[in-house]
């Protein structure tokens, strides 16, 4: 799964997205001996021309945002496109603190530790089982698990929240933490099977002829094998469930209970009446740096991670 | 083998198996099930109504104003996103000006584009939803400011609070958010293909558009396909369920009279607004015998040979 760098002269330093303007190069016409390849400059004009256009159209929005939080309110709407007059952190502070951010922020650390470990644990022990071993129902067990891709999540959403209600896991963060696991098996499973099948079985034979259990050759040969393809499915579950809003929003309603990405819709129905944009723009900003200052580290994990499923 | 391989099967099976039978299977047979009662979701009473809900669905107004909306998107959102997808990974792929001899070459800096066109593909809908909220915003957002800027100051459209125009603008924002994740998809695929395939097509007089459609689409319909299915998914759930419930005004989202309800958020109302939970779930089998509907058509409609290369 090659997914960057197809073309050898992208040099451009990952790093630095050094502003939509980064990208233009030397379009200086090649000097036309055929028609084919004044074809081929004329190409080559139009191509950068709408390519910058649309990263333009990407970075703007979001560039806006990191000016826009640093303005006081006044400024928001007064002159949306001008610079903050000075930098005002005291938005971010405000965010941070009176805005509950960082309860925020720690309730989703929580959740989204909790449970990617247990949807790789669980994901990797059914897929597993499914890849390697032949017995009766193993099939409709599979065809069970990957059914739940296509299903419209908000149709069992309503019953769920009465069982979760019966069971007294909803609005804590341990019921949040099962219902992700549960709701991202269908994927893990549909790609570690994938994975689990792809490995060499002489291995797993040969510890098991020297007296390993099943249990002990999954976990001692056979998982660190799978690095790889658990490395590709937990960056695509960390990017779902860090970003997830549906199933908060319906399971987990109680205000000091909330994950980020429901948390800021609260906060931005609450600022209207309150008046506190910057804050908000505050919070939207320090809610969108992590991810994608770690996109930008581990690019290229990320893009085979999230493109691993729709190439299959 | 043999040994204990029936206790290990169910041993590694148990746990997860129970915990998704629990929280998904078993939820989507109740909300099946549930279709065809009266609960309100408020008391644990409920009795069995036959198909009522069903013929109450057929006459309600707002529901066939969500799936005519719900289907615009399956059938806009998919053309539009892969389309300009295509368009601009078939740039990055043979847009360069060639060098030494290959027939076509990518652009320069092809990578740092990929980067930048997947930066919202990381960002949560939610995020994204509140940032166009302002943006949109009539009075002092970004867009209208522009247009003042420009010298439009007459044109100042109330984009979300307008229901001519609210849906394109929830549209717009989910292609935004989209496009990358394609073009990262289909510029890969395209980078398999066969550098002399364009060279032999080049040679015989060929333009560079009528290699797209006559080598590129043929080579790459498999993921065009289900890229399409993926889109087409996305935009009848839960994405836009937070777009439609972030952006647009009215009682709980749902935009000017109802100008952008959708079926996830209509459910979403019907189960935990107006404590009509069995109503909710008569909607939300509309929505999956859509979703199912929406997958067999692509499925049927874009079967090809599968050509190998």
């Amino acid at each position: 799964m090659k997914t960057t760098d197809t073309v050898p002269t992208g040099v451009e330093n990952p790093g630095s997205p050094g502003g939509p303007g980064a990208g233009v190069t030397k379009t200086a016409p090649p000097v036309p001996r055929r028609t084919a390849k004044a074809e081929g400059a004329t190409l080559n004009v139009f191509s950068h021309g709408v390519l910058i256009i649309w990263a333009i159209m990407v970075v703007t929005p979001l560039l806006w945002a990191v000016m826009t939080s640093f303005k006081t309110d006044r400024a928001i709407f007064t002159s949306p496109w001008a610079l903050p007059d000075k930098l005002h952190f005291e938005n971010w502070s405000r965010a941070w603190t009176e805005a509950h951010m960082s309860d925020y922020f720690l309730n989703t650390i929580l959740v989204v530790g909790g449970s990617l470990f247990g949807t790789l644990l669980l994901g990797s022990m059914a897929a597993y089982v499914l890849a390697r071993f032949d017995f009766p129902g193993s099939r409709f067990i599979y065809f069970l698990f990957i059914g739940g891709m296509s299903f419209p999540i908000i149709l069992a959403l309503v019953p769920l929240f009465y069982v979760m209600q019966n069971m007294a896991l909803l609005n804590t963060l341990h019921g949040l933490i099962l219902v992700y696991i549960a709701y991202s098996l269908p994927f893990t499973v549909f790609f570690l099977t994938a994975f689990f099948r792809t490995l060499p079985s002489s291995v797993a034979e040969a510890a098991f002829v020297d007296g390993a259990s099943h249990t002990r050759t999954f976990f001692q040969v056979m998982l660190p094998m799978a690095k790889p393809g658990l490395i590709s499915v937990g960056i695509f579950n960390f990017l779902g469930q860090w970003n997830q809003y549906l199933l908060p929003t319906v399971l987990n309603t109680e205000p000091e209970g909330k994950v980020l990405s429901q948390g800021l819709v609260q906060l931005a129905v609450s600022q209207g009446y309150k008046g506190d944009w910057s804050g908000l723009f505050a919070g939207l900003v320090m809610a969108m740096l992590p991810v994608l200052a770690a996109y930008i580290i581990f690019q290229r994990q990320v893009v085979a991670g999230l493109t691993a499923g729709a190439v299959k | 083998m043999q040994h204990g391989k029936y206790r290990f099967i169910v041993g590694f099976l148990a746990a997860p198996l129970a915990l998704y039978a629990l929280f998904v299977i078993w939820p989507f047979i109740q909300s099946i099930y549930y279709s065809f009662t009266d609960w309100t979701g408020l008391s644990p009473e409920f009795g069995m109504v036959g198909f009522d809900n069903y013929s109450r669905m057929l006459d309600d107004e707002i529901f066939w104003k969500s799936l005519q909306h719900s289907l615009t998107f399956a059938v806009v959102l998919p053309l539009v996103t892969v389309g300009l997808a295509l368009f601009f990974a078939f740039m990055l792929n043979v847009g360069g000006r060639r060098r030494r001899g290959a027939a076509i070459a990518g652009v320069r800096g092809s990578s740092f584009y990929k980067i930048v066109y997947f930066f919202p593909q990381v960002l949560s809908i939610a995020i994204v939803a509140l940032l166009f909220q302002f943006a949109y915003n009539p009075n002092s957002g970004a867009i209208n400011s522009v247009l003042k800027g420009v010298g439009l100051g007459s044109v100042q459209p109330d984009w979300l609070g307008d229901p001519d125009l609210a849906l394109i603008c929830v549209m717009v924002v989910l292609v935004w958010s989209t496009v990358g994740f394609f073009v990262v998809l289909f510029s890969a695929g395209m980078a398999s293909i066969p550098r002399d395939f364009y060279e032999a097509a080049l040679l015989d007089g060929a333009n560079r558009f009528t290699t797209f459609f006559k080598i590129t689409l043929p080579l790459l319909w498999d993921t065009v396909q289900s890229g399409w299915i993926y889109m087409g998914i996305l935009a009848l759930g839960a994405e836009s369920f937070a777009v439609v419930q972030i952006m647009t005004v009215g009682p709980s989202g749902g935009g000017p009279d109802y100008s952008t309800i959708v079926l996830p958020l209509y459910v979403y109302q019907k189960a935990f607004r107006d404590g009509q939970a069995a109503y909710a779930t008569t909607i939300g089998v509309a929505l999956l015998l859509l979703t199912l509907a929406f997958a067999a058509v692509v499925m049927k409609v874009g079967r090809r040979e599968r050509l190998e290369f």
